[in-house]
């Protein structure tokens, strides 16, 4: 048991990688199946921050600052994009009193 | 040696007070905007002074020259093209600099007085300002396209000009005209440009002169490359300083306001030629001499073929248009004959005379509320008296009377043109070289058959506009009246100029009989040149021959002043008359002025027109309005139909695309490249089995492989594609194929099944 938890401990690049695909994966199914504008947002910030997590590993694994400094480049353009999806929602949601994306097809052809 | 010296000061101020007067001048008030465009060009002209000064008495030797970098860098990279953009300063375009930027500075002065009513005031004096600043790059430039700026940006700034008044049609197209026929010299221009480009490799004028080796080669036609690109620079010269055939548009040019006239089109922008070939002057000295006769020879048959025009003319502006093309002449034979600073001497003392009678021939028509037939004028003399005797003056140094600066310019162009010889091929047959002698004779003879004519004319001018009775209608005469004080100074000035200029010329001969100090001011300006443009050494002659030249000259001159006198003086003479009645025919071959507007009408103008009238009836109208317009649509139209049903506008629907579409990408692309690289072929010799791995589209080294030959797990690692084994024994074998993608890690395996013997 003891030496179960001592090799858990060890956390090594790939423990994150798996990480960082898992959330990608949520993130992607997400935008793709949920109708919720609000929660496809999310699901975006959580692609978002799989890349982010991917790139701390890297930059981790060879002890190279430049993959940190651009997860705060992507943080930064993340609460950016935030905000703007935000305000589109909000602003959406305000003429048509609902953020279902199947609903919201009037861009077509 | 050279010195720098912050010449961009020189061009900056007239394009900054441009950019001012353009862009603000029609919120600001007129004195401001004259302020600013007097002050732009006053100030381009003190830093120009200044400039020259340094020039002048720097511890530089004579060859020296101040420069100035335009751009660290170069200016123009395409390909083995490499142009850097300079400036520089030497004693040759000292003279224009000083020129251009003190002459520029009295008309724009004449000016504000001149169009003191204009209402498009502001517009006027940044199209001037413009000028002045590209004039002076064009002067300043230190290599052939440096100046070709400054030589598109005149045309430019003189077709803008010229159609000042653009309301009416006819200034419009003057201006269109202007700009047309430059077109057509330009583009020898340019040529002559790429020409010289391409054999030399260098277009900056202090190192042509060390290329003359290369410029002798054959070029074209088994004719030097020199003589190609000085004719062709030539080209370029005739459209912008009105020689024959490219001079039709200058007389037009006179639909523009009379200061333009005076300052682009006599006294600076058409003088761009002459100094371009006297600056470029190692391409026309070279032998055999044929660019220099043939500068030479279109320079004196322009000068005697408009002098005669001239004589008929009635329009003030248009006789004097013609005595410019003219005297143009002059100067091309000066520059022809390797006489350069007789040429530039004579553009000098032009400048001060011809922007005069310009702006005298201003003064005048603004006293007469704008008509310019002469006709209709008389007597003004006595209305006007300070424009009537600064024209006295003006009158007297075009004619080439002594001592005034024309007399001077004028006999060291034709004393040059006396002395010269041409140089023929060795190889020219004796008769051609016999004959080439008499060219200089030629030359001057018809130079000083110009020379009469234009004393003729330009008293003729005088007499029938200045003296004898009114002929216009009451209200003009009513009206008459001399102009303000800023359109009367600039007259003095430069009437004092067209006295004094001449005394920094005269002849050896003459200076030798003064003492030495002042013999040094007297023969100043060839010997500020001589470092610039090497003279020729003209076969010398003895001085009774030079004095009896100069006595030829002033009593042709003379005999021309007389007769206009006799014809016009106090009004047209029953003789002038009588006279115009007789030889009608010849009258109107000159007043029509040889018909060589309505030929160049017939031959080029009209089949122009025919050629787009077809052009756009066959080709636009029905093929591509008929035809082109309708099938692109209809292509883009039916792959639209087609596409356009995927855009439903889910948006999670697109995003499904792009996840998708950028998957397989990522997928093709790493696994396509290790599959390639395990197929292949393997050919079988003896026992020796070679592997041909890639189908020669993976390149060497983007991917490691790995080879089991025989099956027994020994595996062989490379780089090549092409790998080789030899087997001990006959038998059958598998080999196995592993490739590794060195980048990404994805890895391929294949087979291949072989027999060896």
């Amino acid at each position: 048991m003891q030496q179960f938890w001592q090799n858990m401990s060890v956390i090594s690049t790939e423990h994150f990688l798996i990480l960082g695909v898992v959330l990608f994966a949520i993130g992607v199914f997400g935008v793709f199946l949920r109708r919720n504008a609000l929660i496809t947002l999310m699901s975006i910030e959580l692609i978002l921050n799989a890349a982010n997590l991917t790139l701390l590993a890297f930059a981790r694994a060879q002890q190279d600052m430049r993959g940190q400094a651009l997860a705060l480049l992507v943080i930064a353009v993340a609460a950016a994009e935030a905000a703007i999806g935000l305000a589109i929602v909000v602003g959406v949601f305000r003429n048509r009193h609902n953020t279902n994306l199947d609903d919201l097809t009037l861009l077509r052809y | 040696m050279t010195e720098n010296f912050p010449l961009y000061l020189i061009i900056m101020l007239p394009l900054l007070g441009a950019a001012l007067n353009l862009l603000f001048g029609r919120r600001m008030g007129n004195s401001a905007v004259s302020l600013i465009a007097c002050g732009a060009v006053a100030s381009a002209a003190l830093v120009a002074t200044k400039a020259v000064y340094s020039l002048a008495t720097h511890d530089l030797p004579p060859s020296g020259m101040l420069t100035d970098q335009l751009m660290a860098g170069d200016w123009i990279i395409a390909g083995d093209l490499k142009l850097a953009a300079g400036l520089m300063l030497d004693h040759l375009n000292s003279v224009l600099v000083l020129i251009v930027t003190w002459v520029a500075l009295l008309i724009h002065l004449y000016a504000t007085g001149y169009m003191e009513h204009e209402p498009d005031y502001a517009r006027f004096f940044g199209y001037l300002n413009l000028f002045t600043g590209a004039m002076l790059i064009l002067v300043l430039g230190d290599s052939l396209p440096v100046t070709f700026v400054g030589w598109e940006g005149v045309g430019l700034a003189s077709y803008l000009l010229i159609g000042f008044w653009h309301q009416e049609d006819k200034n419009a197209s003057a201006g269109r005209k202007a700009f047309i026929v430059n077109r057509v010299g330009d583009f020898g221009f340019l040529l002559g440009l790429c020409i010289l480009y391409t054999v030399i490799g260098t277009l900056k004028y202090s190192e042509i002169g060390s290329h003359l080796f290369e410029l002798r080669l054959p070029f074209w036609l088994n004719w030097p490359a020199g003589y190609w690109v000085a004719i062709l620079l030539f080209v370029g010269c005739m459209g912008k300083s009105a020689q024959i055939p490219l001079y039709v548009w200058l007389p037009d040019a006179m639909a523009g306001p009379t200061p333009v006239s005076a300052l682009i089109h006599a006294a600076t922008m058409v003088t761009a030629g002459v100094y371009v070939v006297a600056r470029t002057h190692f391409l026309f000295d070279m032998t055999p001499a044929a660019a220099q006769m043939t500068v030479a020879g279109i320079g004196a048959v322009t000068a005697l073929f408009a002098a005669t025009i001239g004589i008929v003319q009635r329009d003030f502006k248009k006789v004097l248009a013609y005595s410019t093309v003219s005297q143009l002449g002059f100067m091309f034979v000066g520059v022809g004959t390797g006489a350069y600073s007789a040429g530039m001497f004579h553009l000098m003392t032009h400048a001060f005379f011809k922007a005069g009678l310009f702006l005298g021939a201003g003064s005048v028509m603004h006293a007469m509320g704008g008509e310019g037939d002469i006709t209709k004028m008389g007597g003004l003399g006595k209305h006007m008296p300070i424009t009537r005797w600064t024209f006295f003056i003006y009158c007297l140094a075009i004619a080439g009377i002594f001592p005034f600066a024309g007399f001077f310019s004028k006999d060291a162009i034709l004393a040059g043109a006396f002395a010269s010889r041409f140089t023929m091929a060795e190889n020219a047959p004796q008769w051609a070289k016999s004959l080439i002698d008499l060219y200089p004779y030629v030359l001057w003879g018809m130079l000083v058959l110009a020379a009469a004519c234009t004393a003729f004319y330009m008293w003729r001018l005088y007499f029938m506009v200045f003296t004898g009775k009114f002929r216009g209608t009451h209200e003009q005469e009513h009206h008459l009246h001399e102009s303000p004080a800023e359109m009367t100074v600039p007259l003095i000035v430069l009437a004092v100029g067209s006295v004094l200029a001449g005394f920094i010329g005269v002849p050896e001969i003459m200076a030798h009989a003064f003492p030495e100090s002042i013999a040094h001011t007297l023969t100043f300006f060839t010997d500020w040149l001589s470092p610039a443009v090497v003279p020729m050494s003209p076969e010398p002659h003895s001085h009774s021959v030079e004095w009896g030249l100069m006595a030829l000259a002033l009593g042709v001159s003379a005999a021309g002043i007389g007769l206009a006198a006799k014809l016009y003086r106090g009004g047209i003479s029953q003789t002038a008359v009588d006279m115009k009645e007789k030889f009608s025919s010849l009258y109107r071959l000159l007043w029509n002025k040889y018909w060589v507007d309505e030929l160049y009408d017939l031959i080029i103008v009209r089949p122009l027109k025919v050629l787009s009238r077809v052009l756009w009836q066959a080709v636009d109208v029905v093929m591509i309005d008929g035809g082109l317009t309708k099938v692109g649509p209809a292509v883009v139209g039916f792959f639209g139909s087609v596409t356009r049903r995927i855009q439903n506008g889910d948006v999670q629907r697109y995003l499904i695309f792009v996840v998708v579409g950028a998957a397989s990408v990522l997928f093709f692309s790493t696994w396509w490249l290790p599959h390639k690289g395990t197929m292949g072929k393997t050919t079988v010799e003896k026992r020796r089995v070679t592997l041909d791995l890639g189908e020669g589209k993976v390149k060497a080294g983007r991917l490691r492989f790995r080879v089991d030959w025989e099956g027994k797990g020994e595996w062989e690692q490379s780089g090549f594609t092409t790998l080789f084994h030899d087997y001990p024994n006959s038998g059958t074998y598998n080999i196995r194929v592993e490739a590794q993608d060195s980048q990404w890690g994805f890895t391929s395996s294949n087979s291949f099944p072989v027999k060896v013997e």
